[in-house]
């Protein structure tokens, strides 16, 4: 399903080239969980949105559900993330004037739902948001936020989900909740590759990548 | 969901942002149309002005035209005939003529067909001493007295009553006086013996010096057998339209060697005066025209450098407003380019928000431009918005041209930040949490 050989990716900086990844190369198979383990400035969410269709790599190639989506065009590549690909971000990026009912439904911008209310109120009951639909991010607690996004995310079936520490600024139990909601894509056939730091969080993965200073350094066997 | 509900959403949210960008939008519209709103009243009272003004000249002038007529029908020119080599100077200096003309042509005159003479009189006038009062200088005219225009009304009885019968004399005032003279005395004069056939009273003019005998007489006398120096065509009336020149054209062709000269007549004065009076409501008319119109082109030239300098102002707040608002959207609009939305639809989303904007404060621009507009008019002391009607104050034209301008000042302004936000980097964005 997701697939990266080689990737590399270097920025130009006040000092130079500075290489944030560095020949990396993964694989994840459709109803995978994968974790990406390292810590802060490692790369993980460089090699997140390499894989997420939204940094160009400076070498190496990424193929999602057998396509690479930097051979398209900016639009089409668009297309590709709005069919193809879900999002969760410890930063939530609710869009803070819009309903719960409505940001779950913001995806319906990008690629048309036929019948997006009744999929965004579908969502809504799975994650428990039900008493919340006609709510502001802004009234919703931090757990209730990242359940959102995630609903957001899976709004148009993606057949990957990329998860940058979403689990980063909730508490103990809304963090297993989301976790457990991730694992539960995966096991329904998705692929989940989760970028984080924290060792508790990889548990749910079926699979763990290592990485330091921008290379993969081991794959570890989640107990 | 789309993006007009979204953009509503946004706009409510933000709401002291948004209401700077109308107020703005509404400011610069507002002293558009209100420019538009204070030249249209003005130009509009000026015209009142000018039409209650002209109509008043026009009676005026009409009045004139009628008074006229009215005085045309009524006088009459006096021409003086003299012949054609007399210089008008000196016979204004010396009060009579050095050249000379038969006498015969005041009968060629009075036998034309001459529609608008209608009494002659010949004269041989000259300035003579008078040997028998010690050589006292006085004025001698000779006269026949008028010769009626007999085509005209052959069986009318000729008027004596100026003529000087043979062997009589005529005597000013101070001549009269001089003698001692009444009616019935005689008077010896160059040698012979005259009846006093009437004294004038004083008229403070050459007439007080002058004597009249009868023109054969006076010929005799000056030894001018036959000959005249002036006719006096009398009463010549003008009809409608028949002005002097016509008169002298007339006199032209029967009498070719002579001049004619109008003699001060009080249709020539009257009408001289009214001529003056009605140029001068002209000029007066003509000075408020230029007075208004310098005004009007005061106020467009002041309306040209307020108006466009508030559409710049309110352009380049609504830029400032936008890159604002695209500096605190970044999160959103990288986590909606993330899940897909193309960098057009960002566009549309950032220009339909201009466009709410701009058509909004537009509309209320334009309102606000018709009472700001109606205030300064009356403020400058113009009247001329009240009596306006509703078609009058709501033009569709303004109309259109206020949304217009706003929608276009509002999406020009936001143009350049919106570019930037559709072509801002998702990665970089969300790499930086956002921010």
């Amino acid at each position: 399903m997701l697939e990266a050989s080689g990737l590399t990716k270097q920025f130009s900086g006040p000092e130079g080239m500075v290489t944030a990844l560095s020949d990396v190369s993964l694989r994840a198979e459709a109803g995978e969980f994968l974790a990406v383990r390292g810590p802060s400035g490692c790369g993980k969410t460089t090699l997140m949105m390499i894989l997420g269709a939204l940094l160009r790599p400076t070498a190496g190639e990424v193929r999602i559900d057998g396509h690479d989506p930097y051979r398209l065009t900016p639009e089409a590549r668009s297309r590709f993330r709005a069919e193809r690909i879900g999002f969760v971000f410890q930063e939530f990026y609710l869009v803070p004037y819009l309903s719960v009912l409505e940001n779950i439904m913001a995806p319906s911008l990008a690629r048309a739902h036929s019948n997006a209310q009744a999929r965004a109120r579908e969502l809504m009951g799975r994650f428990q948001l039900s008493d919340r639909a006609a709510h502001v991010p802004a009234a919703l607690s931090t757990g209730e936020r990242q359940r959102v996004a995630l609903a957001r995310a899976l709004f148009h079936e993606p057949k990957l989900l990329l998860a940058d520490e979403p689990t980063g600024n909730l508490d103990a139990e809304n963090a297993g909740r989301v976790l457990r909601d991730l694992a539960a894509f995966a096991e329904g056939g998705g692929t989940v590759l989760m970028v984080t730091h924290h060792a508790d969080a990889a548990e749910y993965a079926q699979n763990v990548v290592q990485m330091e200073a921008g290379k993969v350094v081991k794959a570890v066997v989640p107990q | 969901m789309n993006i007009w509900k979204m953009t509503l959403r946004e706009i409510a949210f933000r709401k002291p942002a948004s209401l700077l960008a109308l107020a703005a939008v509404a400011v610069a519209v507002a002293a558009l149309v209100g420019s538009l709103m204070a030249l249209d009243v003005h130009r509009r009272q000026s015209d009142q002005v000018l039409e209650a003004h002209e109509e008043r000249v026009d009676a005026l002038m009409a009045e004139l035209r009628d008074e006229m007529r009215k005085a045309s029908l009524k006088l009459s020119y006096n021409l003086l005939i003299v012949p054609q080599g007399q210089h008008l100077r000196d016979w204004y200096t010396e009060g009579y003529g050095r050249q000379y003309m038969p006498e015969e042509y005041v009968d060629r005159l009075s036998s034309s067909n001459l529609m608008t003479v209608q009494h002659l009189l010949p004269t041989l006038q000259q300035r003579v001493e008078w040997p028998e009062q010690e050589g006292r200088t006085i004025l001698l005219i000779g006269t026949r007295g008028y010769v009626p225009h007999l085509h005209q009304d052959p069986k009318k009885t000729l008027d004596l009553g100026h003529m000087v019968p043979a062997g009589t004399v005529v005597l000013g005032y101070q001549l009269q006086q001089l003698l001692s003279a009444k009616e019935g005395d005689t008077v010896r004069l160059l040698g012979r013996d005259f009846a006093v056939h009437r004294c004038h009273e004083e008229r403070g003019s050459r007439d007080d010096i002058t004597a009249w005998i009868a023109l054969d007489e006076a010929q005799e006398l000056l030894g001018r057998r036959g000959q005249i120096n002036a006719i006096l065509a009398l009463k010549c009336m003008s009809c409608q339209g028949v002005g002097l020149h016509s008169v002298r054209g007339e006199v032209g062709r029967v009498l070719p060697d002579t001049q004619v000269v109008e003699m001060g007549s009080r249709v020539l004065a009257r009408y001289e005066s009214r001529l003056r009076v009605g140029e001068e409501a002209k000029a007066a008319l003509e000075q408020e025209r230029q007075h208004h119109a310098s005004m009007q082109a005061r106020r467009e030239a002041t309306a040209g450098v307020i108006s466009p300098t508030l559409i710049l102002a309110a352009a380049v707040w609504l830029a400032l407003l936008a890159f604002r608002d695209v500096r605190l959207r970044r999160g959103e609009y990288g986590i909606l380019r993330a899940i897909g939305v193309g960098t057009g639809r960002l566009l549309g989303m950032f220009l339909s928000k201009a466009a709410i904007v701009g058509l909004a404060g537009g509309a209320l621009g334009y309102v606000g431009g018709i009472v700001v507009g109606l205030h300064f008019g009356r403020d400058a002391g113009l009247g001329g918005g009240s009596s306006m009607t509703p078609a009058e104050l709501l033009r569709p034209d303004w109309a259109a041209l206020a949304l217009t301008v706003a929608l276009l000042v509002s999406i020009l302004a936001a143009w350049v930040p919106a570019l930037l936000a559709a072509r801002t980097d998702p990665a970089m964005i969300l790499r930086e949490g956002g921010r």
